[in-house]
């Protein structure tokens, strides 16, 4: 027997209950309406085709570009040429996608370049959304800066102790000299 | 104009762009006053999506008013409200034609995978998204739709996704009357599709979470049993004691790469990008469901790869259905499920913010603060 839920719905007293059930609702339809199955291929007839004034990468996949696209962040600098490089293999192929996260990344530290280049130096607490934090979860935010700065002293501490034993064991090789 | 500015994981501001032009004769440009985040922005903005350049506008959820339309778009004119899908579609291609409006060939070069979708990375076509004061909308003569008056601005930017996406959720789940339907993930969109299984006939709707807020929304709105996975050992043996020994007859996974539940899973996927983000509540769902049962995706993941348990899906002969919503497929049915009261769309906004913050807007909504379910932003002030 199923467990019994305290919860337990009566589905008779929910608004609109069974309004679209549908005993045909096979694995296939009705997501995909068969009628208008081209059966041709890419045969139908197209929109015009969007002119290109900016670099527009391609999957290798298609046989040809769609008619439209975005114009967003044309492809530049290093992460461009990743990001070029990466169109050299299919969707199917994990160095494409692999190549693209690391253009991402890339591509952040050169908007941070940009910024500054532009004389904008960039408020990384409040991109981050940190006015939500202080206002909503000002314990939280303090705890983390308190761990963030704990964790900071300590690393310190433990540089300077290992700055400290590397100059007394030198003394004893220049003792030998 | 003012809009979204991405910068990098977890770092996005509003700053000053160019405002859009006609690029292609079946453009307009929109005027947006509402833009909502969605969850699936949030694996834009975790840094999980390949090919999100630095400088993109998000936003795939929004509303606004037509300001200019290009020479072949003759069913819109500047003046009219629109609710915008957030699929980029022809209306002509051989998927077009099927009603796969979420898998148009003719809508972006970098991916066959996905049709072009509005800003949500270079993976899906590359084009400026709505948290902005004006955005191309390209193939406007197709998805764009004419509120109806008497709907609410705020349940119209409800429709370009998260309503749609949550009842094809249900739909794929080919449940029949009675059936027990779990949903995984109480976010807006698992939280709309429990509402939707209700329309399809389920006699029981499981919403799982972590997030006890959520779950009591979901209880509330959907209505639905509620459980949070933190307090349950093993989840194919509590659902399987849930419907006696069988498992659970249709699963939703409405999470995603995002998932919680799993340290492992969480390292792999989401910090190291071993995985296509965490798949945790996709493997409960194989593994809750009952043999010869469906399990529905509409939660996104990464284009790479995960670890599930396919072998399960073998030999319980499970069906497992999945896509990005047809939203122009659903939006007549939506509108008349809005109009009758069955669905109400803006009852889960919980949070409506000015474009200028959103920052805060993105960091609240990942972060969960302030029992955050769905943020609107509202470029032009909403007018």
């Amino acid at each position: 027997m199923a467990q019994k839920s305290r919860q337990m719905i009566d589905p008779a007293e929910v608004n609109g209950w069974g309004v679209d059930a549908d005993p045909r609702n096979d694995p296939t339809y009705p997501m995909r309406n068969r009628a208008g199955d081209t059966k041709g291929g890419m045969d139908w007839d197209r929109p015009p085709l969007q002119r290109a004034d900016i670099e527009v990468l391609r999957s290798m996949e298609y046989n040809r570009r769609p008619a439209v696209f975005g114009t967003s962040s044309a492809p530049s600098g290093i992460s461009g040429m990743v990001r070029r490089a990466a169109f050299g293999y299919s969707e199917s192929d994990w160095r494409h996608w692999l190549m693209l996260l690391g253009a991402d990344r890339i591509n952040m530290v050169e908007g941070i370049v940009e910024d500054l280049s532009r004389g904008h130096v960039p408020n990384l607490p409040a991109e981050m959304g940190m006015g939500a934090e202080w206002r909503h979860n000002r314990d939280g935010l303090v705890r983390k800066l308190a761990i963030g700065a704990g964790v900071v002293v300590v690393a310190a501490a433990l540089w300077g102790r290992k700055d400290h034993h590397r100059s007394h064991a030198r003394r004893p090789l220049r003792r030998l000299r | 104009m003012l809009a979204a500015d991405y910068r990098g994981p977890h770092r996005v501001r509003a700053s000053s762009k160019p405002e859009p032009v006609i690029r292609h004769p079946r453009d307009a440009i929109v005027r947006v006053t509402r833009s909502c985040v969605c969850g699936s922005d949030l694996h834009l903005y975790h840094g999980l999506v390949p090919d999100t350049r630095i400088g993109m506008t998000f936003g795939h959820e929004f509303c606004g008013i037509v300001e200019e339309v290009g020479a072949e778009v003759t069913n819109l004119k500047p003046g009219d409200h629109v609710l915008v899908p957030f699929n980029i579609a022809c209306g002509q291609c051989h998927f077009c034609k099927q009603g796969l409006f979420g898998n148009c060939h003719e809508s972006n070069p970098q991916a066959t995978a996905v049709g072009g979708i509005f800003g949500y990375s270079h993976t899906a076509g590359g084009y400026d998204g709505g948290q902005a004061e004006y955005v191309r909308v390209p193939y406007a003569d197709v998805g764009p739709t004419l509120i109806p008056d008497w709907m609410d601005p705020d349940d119209a930017v409800m429709l370009t996704d998260v309503v749609p996406t949550g009842y094809q959720a249900a739909e794929m789940g080919g449940i029949q009357m009675g059936d027990t339907v779990v949903v995984f993930g109480a976010g807006p969109v698992g939280i709309m599709a429990a509402r939707c299984a209700w329309l399809f006939g389920a006699g029981r709707v499981i919403v799982i979470d972590h997030l006890d807020y959520r779950l009591d929304f979901a209880r509330r709105y959907a209505p639905a049993e509620v459980y949070n996975f933190q307090a349950i050992d093993d989840m194919a043996v509590f659902i399987k004691k849930q419907t006696d020994g069988l498992g659970a007859d249709v699963c939703i996974d409405a999470v995603g790469g995002d998932a919680s539940g799993s340290g492992v899973r969480t390292v792999l996927g989401k910090k190291m990008k071993l995985e296509a983000g965490s798949a945790i509540a996709l493997h409960w769902a194989i593994n809750s469901v009952k043999k010869g049962g469906v399990v529905s995706i509409v939660g996104v993941y990464g284009p790479t790869g995960n670890m599930i348990p396919i072998g399960n899906v073998l030999n319980k002969g499970i069906t497992i259905r999945a896509n990005q919503a047809s939203v122009k497929r659903l939006l007549p049915r939506l509108i008349e499920h809005v109009r009758e009261g069955r669905i109400d769309p803006k009852a889960l906004i919980t949070h409506r913010i000015p474009l200028e913050e959103i920052s805060d807007a993105y960091h609240m909504f990942s972060a969960k603060l302030d029992d955050c379910i769905k943020p609107v932003l509202y470029p032009n002030g909403g007018r």
